[in-house]
């Protein structure tokens, strides 16, 4: 077995509850995260799934350094990123990158897509390589979108094309790792399906390794390789995607698995008959 | 049971390369209305009253600025005094109607003294201008700054600009006013009116910066800056300054009436410019003397007042109406 590519080890987030805090009391907490480890190796997608404010998307923020840890660690390649200043951080960030839920809230409706997809280039201070113009344009191709719109602004697409759009912001740095917030949460289904076929074509030809925040299972199902599920900040149950699903330990994650909405089998017994008939 | 309701894979065949097309005629009608500066002109292009404000507007700073070539064409400066158009019996009464508009003074002249009063106009349309848009310009960068400040980095920062806004709100600004302006040194009043007019104009705009800033903090995209490797003052100036463009262009046209009308206060009340440097307040306040007389005195500069004044508003306020009707959709 190879060294896991991002390592989290019992990683605890408290938020202050607002009002509680005086002029001498500490404020007290609430606890989001609590004591969750996982790895992910390279080239492997761990799906964490779990109900809202299950703590999923804090331990996405926090894997990804965009929220501090109150006490554990997280690990790229071996190394502790949760000690790094600001000002060390440009490595992990070209290597670590984020694509979030809401397409539209995600990208500045002010900025150009061309301004969009180039910015973490421009913040870590790096060179466009074969300029911001041709730059562009390749990584919209890369992510089926018409290079063409390089000039366009975020509310002049669909909600599918600016998840694409987000996601080509994610890889203009060229990260090994992306963590997916919820990525195709806000897509209807039939996006969704292209938008992960779209990550898993990224998956296949670039080897990246996905850290995807879901509630979704059949998302979940299409796109991990592993499966840990959270439920009131803690990991209850982890393994591969087939065990997880065929043969689940804990009862929050059969729990889970029922209440999958699915379509009666008689009404799709008859739907399949009509269409035969006609 | 573990089947997946939806089967995923066979979507595929939607194709996942060609890009969404079926959405994009949605999105192009989304399109229609394209959230910039040209379509803030295009919306404004065909509003009457916004354009006579700014027509209006214009003109007056085209005056402002041709002051000098203006008052060589009339042939009177606005120091200059006319004992001619005068009449030392009647107090110093002008001679002929409308106090003494005609061909030789075009908006006649100043009982008492006969100074012309269109030089006077002109001349004072540089200062009232010169003031306001400078305590505009001055206001503005304080209060889109501090606002900023305040709303993105919070706590310490926050508590600190919000409780000098308040103090500052509520502070009796005129009667302030009066006092530091009296007790100064007269030389370069102007300069002092604009900061004295800044320094208690900026948390009304730094008030709303400050709450979109807070808004806008919570939005995804300052996150995904984040992520990708930005510093605090490069979010806050390169992601959530552009977003609060239209805001700032809003309150500040809607301001500089306010501005207008505190230089004219001030002069009136005899602690703005300091004669004999001409403003329209100043004349307007020299006017109350004649009133019954000359009413015409009066009119002049009350009128221009008035105009430049309302021109503002009624522009600022019908900007804020485009604005709105663009960022609501």
């Amino acid at each position: 077995m190879s060294e896991p590519l991002l390592r989290a080890t019992h990683l605890v987030k408290e938020f202050p509850i607002m009002g509680t805090g005086g002029l001498l009391r500490r404020p007290a907490t609430f606890r989001a995260v609590d004591d969750v480890s996982f790895e992910i190796r390279a080239g492997e997608t761990l799906a964490l799934v779990g109900e809202s404010g299950s703590g999923k998307s804090t331990t996405a923020r926090l894997a990804a350094r965009l929220l501090d840890v109150t006490s554990g660690t997280v690990e790229l390649d071996g190394e502790d990123v949760t000690a790094l200043k600001r000002s060390e951080l440009n490595r992990f960030r070209s290597e670590v990158q984020v694509v979030f839920q809401d397409p539209y809230s995600s990208l500045n409706p002010r900025h150009t897509v061309e301004r969009i997809v180039t910015a973490p280039l421009v913040y870590q201070q790096r060179t466009i390589p074969g300029g911001p113009r041709a730059f562009t344009r390749s990584l919209m191709e890369r992510v089926g979108l018409d290079p063409d719109h390089s000039q366009k602004y975020p509310a002049q697409f669909s909600g599918g094309q600016a998840q694409r759009i987000g996601i080509a912001r994610a890889l203009a740095v060229g990260p090994r790792v992306v963590v997916c917030d919820e990525a195709v949460s806000a897509l209807d289904v039939s996006v969704q399906a292209q938008v992960i076929n779209l990550l898993r074509d990224l998956q296949r030809e670039e080897g990246l390794t996905y850290l995807f925040i879901a509630h979704d299972l059949a998302v979940v199902r299409q796109i991990a390789t592993r499966v840990a599920v959270m439920t009131q900040g803690r990991i209850v149950e982890e393994g591969d995607r087939d065990s997880v699903f065929g043969a689940p330990r804990h009862e929050y994650t059969r729990t889970l698995l029922d209440a999958v909405p699915r379509i009666r089998p008689e009404w799709e017994r008859q739907r399949r008959a009509n269409a035969g008939r006609s | 049971m573990t089947s997946s309701p939806t089967d995923l894979t066979a979507a595929r065949a939607v194709g996942s390369g060609t890009g969404d097309t079926a959405e994009a005629p949605a999105a192009s009608a989304a399109g229609a209305l394209p959230a910039g500066a040209g379509g803030t002109w295009q919306a404004l292009r065909h509003d009457v009253g916004a354009m006579l404000g700014l027509g209006y507007i214009v003109l007056v700073t085209l005056v402002a600025i041709f002051a000098p070539v203006l008052t060589s064409i009339s042939g009177w400066t606005p120091y200059e005094f006319d004992q001619t158009a005068i009449d030392p019996d009647l107090g110093g009464m002008p001679i002929g109607p409308w106090g003494g508009m005609g061909a030789e003074h075009w908006f006649g002249v100043e009982p008492g003294s006969g100074r012309d009063i269109f030089a006077r106009i002109v001349y004072g349309a540089r200062v009232s201008m010169s003031i306001a848009l400078s305590a505009t310009l001055l206001t503005t960068v304080l209060g889109v700054s501090l606002g900023l400040l305040a709303g993105y980095f919070g706590g310490r920062v926050d508590v600190v600009i919000s409780r000098v806004m308040d103090f500052l709100m509520a502070f009796p600004a005129l009667i302030f006013m009066i006092a530091v302006l009296s007790a100064l040194p007269a030389s370069n009043r102007s300069a002092l009116l604009v900061v004295v007019i800044s320094a208690f104009g900026w948390p009304y705009l730094a008030r709303i910066v400050r709450g979109q800033t807070m808004s806008l903090a919570q939005r995804e995209f300052v996150e995904a800056a984040r992520a990708a490797g930005a510093s605090g003052t490069r979010i806050v100036f390169r992601e959530i300054l552009p977003n609060l463009r239209s805001t700032i262009i809003v309150m500040s046209t809607l301001a500089v009436p306010g501005y207008i009308g505190t230089e004219a206060g001030l002069s009136f009340l005899g602690v703005g410019v300091v004669p004999p440097a001409p403003s329209w307040g100043q004349m307007i306040a020299a006017s109350v003397k004649w009133y019954a007389v000359d009413p015409a005195y009066f009119v002049v500069p009350g009128v221009c007042l008035f105009l430049l004044v309302l021109s503002f508003t009624v522009l600022g306020d019908r900007l804020r109406a485009v604005v709105d009707a663009q960022e609501g959709r």
